[in-house]
Formats: C-alpha cells, structure tokens, sequence
C-alpha cells in the first residue's frame, strides 16, 4: 500500500494541537511508515508540492491569510479534518466575537494596561499584514471540512486514532475518555 | 409500602414501576433508567424547558420531567430517533451561546457538555450565533456568566435567600429574555448557600468565585464515564 500524503497547519491557534500531535510519542515511528508528509510545520514544507490525502486543520479563521491557507488546504486535500476547539468554533480567540475590531485594536495597542510608550499612537498598519476578519470564523463555515477532532487540545490518542482509521480504512474508535472539549 | 401500591409501566421493553404521581423521569431513575435532564432537578417544580428529556408515548412525543406516569404506560426512551433529537437539541444549546469550554471553570463538571459527550456531538450542525451576553461579577461571592445561561430556570426555581428568589426572568416576550441576578440578595448568600448556587446551575452560567479550576483534569464528574452511568449502574432495590 502507497504512503497515504499528509498536510498539516495551524491557522489561529496556538499550536497546542500539533503539540498534542506529537504526543503520541514513540507512534511517530509507525505514522511515517504509513503516511507521508507535505506542507506541514512538522517538516516545514511551506507550499504544496503535491495532491494530499488528508489535511489537518488546528485553529479558526481570524484573518484574510487564514482564509486563503484554509482554501488552499481545501483545494489540495481530499479529506480535511478540523482539530481542536478553535477550528471547529473558534476557540478562544473567538472570545473578541462580540466586540468591535476597532475596540480591540484600541486595546491591543493603545489603552490596554500592558502598552507601553506608543506616543504616536500607531496601530500595525503594513500593507502586508493580513487584514483581521470582523470576528472569528469556525472552519466548517469557511469551507467543507470532513470530520471533527474535539479538544483542547484533543488527546493524543484521539488524533491517532483517528488518523489510523482515515489511512487503513477502518472503524474509528471512541472510548469515552478521548472526546472532550477541554 | 410494597410493590403492588406502585404502578407498573414499561420503559423500552423493560418492566418498571412508579409511585402514583411520580414522572417518569425520576421513576425511570428509581429503575435504573438514565433518561436525560439539563432543567430537571429533583424536588424542584419540574419546567419542560430544556426539551432533552423528550420521551415517546403512544407515539407522542412529551417531556418525561413534566409528564406523570400511568398504569400501563409504554414509554420509548433509547430509540435512535429520540438520541438524534437529543443530540440536536445539545447542538441548538450549543450554538445559542458562548460555551467555550477550554476557558469554562465548570468544564468537566458541566451537565450540557456531559450530554454533549453522552450523544458524541463531535460538531453542532448548526451555525454559531456568538450572541452577545453579559457578565456580572458584583457580588462578593459568586458571578453571573450569562454566556453560557441556557435558560433552564433552575436557578430561579431553586436558589433563595430568606424565602425570596435570588434570579428571575426580565424581558419576557422577545430576543430580550434573560435571567436576571438581584444584587442585593445575591451579595447576602453565604459561603455555603454560594457553593449551592453553583451545584445547582448545570453550566458555568453561576459560578462560586475563588473555587475554579479546583479539580485537576482527569478526577472531574464526567472525565471518565459519561452523564447517567451512575444511574445505569445503581443496583435495582425491587
């Protein structure tokens, strides 16, 4: 059987999921002999090279550049997997959802109690930064996503689980332990 | 009193009984029968509003808190059907508010998240509203998150101080309906009667202050069997 091609990437998130990724320990000894990886912080590969079998998604959509990676997953992955909270509901950065950008720049950079001299009053304004979308969007409203991954982040066990079962085809297991949302 | 002074009625094929009166809810757990609740609590005036309990009789469907059981009833409670209901009511629930779990101090000990977990709601199907909803954090020992308030009236039902409610309804009639918190009760409740507000709100909507995160994850109520298993796993008396 030909390696089943694997992408990975962290939109607004923490990379606490990937971290929880790598928690499964000495298993990454069979992962590779069973899947292949592309564009991924793993092996920081930055663009595709290839078509993907599977494409793992950590982390909502805040900004334009999130949009663009996750549509970019999309087109070249045939199955996306939303990981975590924060892909599949936003998360904790979705906790700005019910206040104004313009209130939480003024925040960030202005009046919060941690700015320090910012006399000019500037706010981040290089028109290469990614413009922050009105509030934060779970993927699934963005584009089609396959399956859902729930945690914060999920277990270790869940995500290999589930990638097993994605690879080989078979049932996936859910004992009650693993699938939580904390 | 003996067994032939109760009602026998069936629940799923299973032969059950009931004291007169009794709804089939709380016989159902009397039988060793789990049928899920978010504003259901014994020795509370039953409210019908969370809908989870939803049951089926006669080929009617009804809410198993409210309704009494009747000699010879036939109840349908573990169908595929009514776990898909449930299961979309969670979701409803779910994206009617803000739960966010990671960050929620009644994490793990949550009642809509334990039902969530007993259903496998993996994603609510539904669209998140991200409603925008208020905190009050004015009282000395406990805060209201309204966040994650999912309108079950349990505390308007089960929380006094001096024979008087502490919350209530305000703005009835529309979008506006909330519960609200009377300030000056809710700053006279004691430790104990603060600890028994939290206890009796399922979500993380009030919480006693200075007592978050007390539990490490992995001991918390529903960390290792799911919501009900208690009640499946209890030994039947008669």
């Amino acid at each position: 059987m030909s390696k089943k091609i694997l992408a990975t990437t962290s939109l607004a998130g923490c990379f606490g999921c990937h971290m929880s990724f790598l928690d499964i320990d000495e298993r990454i000894l069979e992962l590779i002999e069973l899947v292949e990886f592309n564009k991924s912080p793993i092996d920081d590969i930055k663009t595709f090279t290839k078509e993907c079998d599977i494409g793992l998604i950590e982390g909502g959509c805040c900004n334009s550049e999130n949009i663009e990676v996750l549509k970019e997953f999309r087109k070249h992955c045939k199955i996306l997997v939303s990981v975590g909270e924060c892909a599949i509901m936003g998360g904790l950065p979705a906790l700005r959802n019910g206040i104004s950008i313009k209130e939480c720049l003024e925040e960030a950079y202005l009046n919060g109690p941690t700015v320090g001299e910012n006399t000019e009053k500037i706010m981040p304004n290089d028109p290469e930064l990614p413009m922050l979308l009105d509030k934060v969007y779970p993927c699934h409203e963005i584009v089609k996503i396959d399956y859902f991954l729930p945690g914060c982040a999920p277990r270790a066990d869940l995500i290999w689980n589930a990638l097993v079962a994605l690879v080989t085809g078979n049932e996936l297991e859910l004992p009650y332990e693993v699938v939580k949302f904390d | 009193m003996k067994k032939a002074e109760k009602i026998t009625f069936k629940i799923d094929e299973k032969t059950c009984y009931a004291w007169p009166g009794q709804s089939i809810v709380d016989a159902a757990r009397d039988n060793g029968i789990y049928i899920p609740s978010l504003c259901h609590v014994e020795g509370l005036k039953p409210a019908g509003s969370c809908r989870i309990c939803n049951v089926t009789v006669n080929g009617r469907n009804m809410t198993a808190c409210t309704a009494p059981v009747g000699e010879g009833m036939v109840v349908e409670n573990d169908t595929p059907e009514l776990n898909e209901l449930r299961k979309t009511i969670v979701e409803v629930l779910f994206v009617s508010g803000n739960h966010f779990c990671p960050s929620c101090e009644k994490s793990g000990n949550c009642e809509l998240q334990a039902v969530a977990y007993r259903y496998q709601m993996m994603v609510p199907q539904f669209p998140y509203e991200f409603p925008v909803k208020g905190v009050d954090a004015r009282p000395d020992l406990i805060l209201h998150d309204r966040n994650r308030c999912i309108m079950c009236k349990r505390c308007v039902r089960g929380i006094e101080k001096d024979g008087k409610a502490v919350f209530s309804f305000e703005g009835r009639g529309g979008e506006h309906l909330q519960i609200s918190m009377d300030i000056d009760l809710a700053s006279q409740l004691s430790e104990e009667e603060a600890f028994e507000a939290m206890e009796i709100c399922p979500v993380g909507a009030i919480l006693k202050k200075e007592r978050g995160f007390a539990i490490p994850i992995g001991e918390r109520k529903f960390d290792k069997a799911p919501i009900g298993s208690e009640i499946e796993n209890s030994v039947e008396q008669d």
